[in-house]
């Protein structure tokens, strides 16, 4: 199994990777007029409230972008595939699409939220990542 | 009506180094040598200039440049953010300085040593920067891969395939092999070689669509038109030159605008420059293109109006960019094919298609457009 770069937290997006240590997909969201943003951001953009709050991801989704990387340098020596997201709350999340051919892969193509554990490049400890896969049944 | 920075400006001097793998040399040294050479071509003295304007990313310091060239002093100095657009923004800092009495004499500089020493196409380190733990984790780390899930949007929705893209990388190529300066000098290549260059990013990139990680200096000398007149080389006015950075954009680039497929920046700093000058995309001779990768020239070919979106490919593919084509882009090879400069050496081939002095001239060319991804300039005869 390939290794990932572990994050490094930078007091804007602590509660993001807090809530992936628990397996949650917290997005931030403003506490005066609600807006979810993703990636996080100390004011609002839409009406500069510095309060906000967090709101737990469905973990649907849908593929809007992809890519598989097969640049031949550490850190990324195995192919991953990387996609842009169409989350259901309507904002973007970059992230790895698992369970999946490159040759399968379409926009719109329905997802779901997983979770994995991978040896890290630059910690001793394991980082646990959110994953998407192809959408079961009913999903 | 408001001001703007429409001929505000002339360049009047030009100078780089050699381009190369391994330059033997340090930066600052690259940086001294690309900058004589712009302030002889202009007909000044080193103590005549009195401005200054570079990238972020340039690891030469302004006082060391300062020492090692002999600016006495200087009055105005300021740096671009970013990567390859910052090359349209240091002229722009530079006309802006000069059209605002600032300074009288701006030097832009770009040196590096980005193939011996840092190289851009190498994965980011871990950690270094705030807002990457947003891309890292999931291996997105490297330029290449950033830009390419932007490109997979746009090539998915017009239908395009990686070997549509090839056929930018084998124009610049050709181009490139008759430009003595040129690392690919002498070495055109064809659409099959393209084809069977390695994936980079599959299935966006082979190795041939990326562009160099190259050696070398460049700089640029820009002064008034007013004083221009006075000065050795026929002044090339700034006939115009804008930015558009739009809001959500993110670490290098805005995956968080409704359309991917749509550069929204490049449109919007094409329609502030057509504004700006007067003139639209039928009235360019020439153009030089920002090309990291080669789907960006496609997209920014749409954007700038030459053909409309998603006809790019067949714009291509027929000639129109080619040397005796209706629009020919990057004579001297651009990035892919003379070298990366971080985007400036474009500029100074911009200039000498208009000074008449370029190695591949297209005959009569009166305006060039300059366009840098998210911000632009069309250069013209006084």
């Amino acid at each position: 199994m390939s290794s990932v770069i572990a994050p490094t937290p930078d007091g804007v997006d602590q509660y993001f990777w807090d809530g992936v240590a628990r397996k949650q997909l917290l997005l931030q969201k403003c506490a005066a007029c609600g807006v979810l943003r993703q990636p996080p951001a100390p004011m609002c953009s839409e009406c500069n409230a510095l309060e906000w709050e967090t709101q737990e991801a469905t973990g649907r989704a849908t593929v809007y972008s992809w890519l598989q990387s097969h640049h031949p340098t550490e850190p990324d020596a195995a192919p991953r595939i990387i996609v842009v997201l169409d989350l259901e709350e309507g904002v973007r999340f970059v992230c790895n699409l698992v369970e999946c051919d490159l040759d399968d892969v379409r926009h719109g193509l329905p997802v779901e939220l997983t979770w994995a554990e991978y040896p890290s490049m630059n910690r001793e400890e394991p980082q646990i990542l959110p994953q998407f896969r192809p959408a079961g049944d009913g999903a | 009506m408001d001001r703007t920075l429409a001929d505000g400006a002339a360049v009047v001097g030009i100078g780089q180094t050699e381009f190369s793998k391994n330059s033997g040399r340090s930066e600052l040294q690259l940086a001294a040598e690309a900058s004589l050479a712009a302030i002889r071509d202009a007909g000044l003295e080193p103590s005549d200039i009195d401005g200054m304007a570079t990238f972020t990313l340039d690891t030469s310091d302004e006082l060391l440049l300062m020492r090692a060239l002999g600016l006495r002093e200087v009055n105005f100095w300021s740096r671009a953010p970013f990567g390859g657009a910052g090359a349209n923004t240091t002229i722009m800092q530079a006309a802006a300085a000069v059209a605002s009495g600032a300074a009288k004499h701006m030097l832009v500089w770009r040196a590096f040593n980005e193939r011996s020493g840092h190289r851009f196409g190498q994965p980011q380190d871990p950690g270094t920067t705030v807002g990457w733990n947003w891309y890292l984790p999931f291996g997105l780390d490297t330029p290449a891969k950033i830009y390419s899930l932007t490109f997979q949007r746009y090539m998915d929705r017009y239908g395009f395939t990686n070997e549509d893209m090839g056929h930018y990388p084998v124009v610049a190529r050709k181009h490139a092999a008759t430009n003595p300066a040129a690392w690919f000098y002498e070495r055109p290549i064809t659409l099959e070689d393209h084809q069977s260059s390695r994936w980079i990013v599959e299935p966006i990139l082979r190795l041939l669509d990326c562009c160099q990680e190259s050696d070398g200096g460049v700089a640029l000398v820009i002064t008034t038109p007013e004083r221009a007149k006075d000065m050795p080389k026929p002044p090339v006015m700034i006939r115009g030159i804008v930015d558009a950075q739009l809001i959500h954009g993110h670490v290098m680039f805005n995956y968080y605008q409704d359309d991917l497929s749509r550069y929204e920046e490049n449109y919007r700093a094409a329609e502030r420059l057509w504004e700006m000058t007067g003139l639209g995309p039928s009235d360019m001779h020439v153009a030089t293109i920002y090309e990291n990768f080669s789907p960006i020239v496609f997209m920014q070919l749409e954007g700038y109006g030459f053909c409309k979106a998603g006809e790019s490919v067949d714009f291509v593919k027929s000639g129109h960019i080619d040397l005796g084509g209706t629009i020919p882009v990057n004579p001297h090879g651009g990035l892919l094919g003379e070298a990366y400069i971080h985007g400036v050496n474009n500029i100074l081939e911009g200039v000498r298609q208009i000074r008449g002095e370029a190695v591949n001239q297209v005959d009569g060319a009166e305006h060039a457009l300059v366009a840098g991804g998210r911000g632009g300039m069309v250069l013209g005869k006084a």
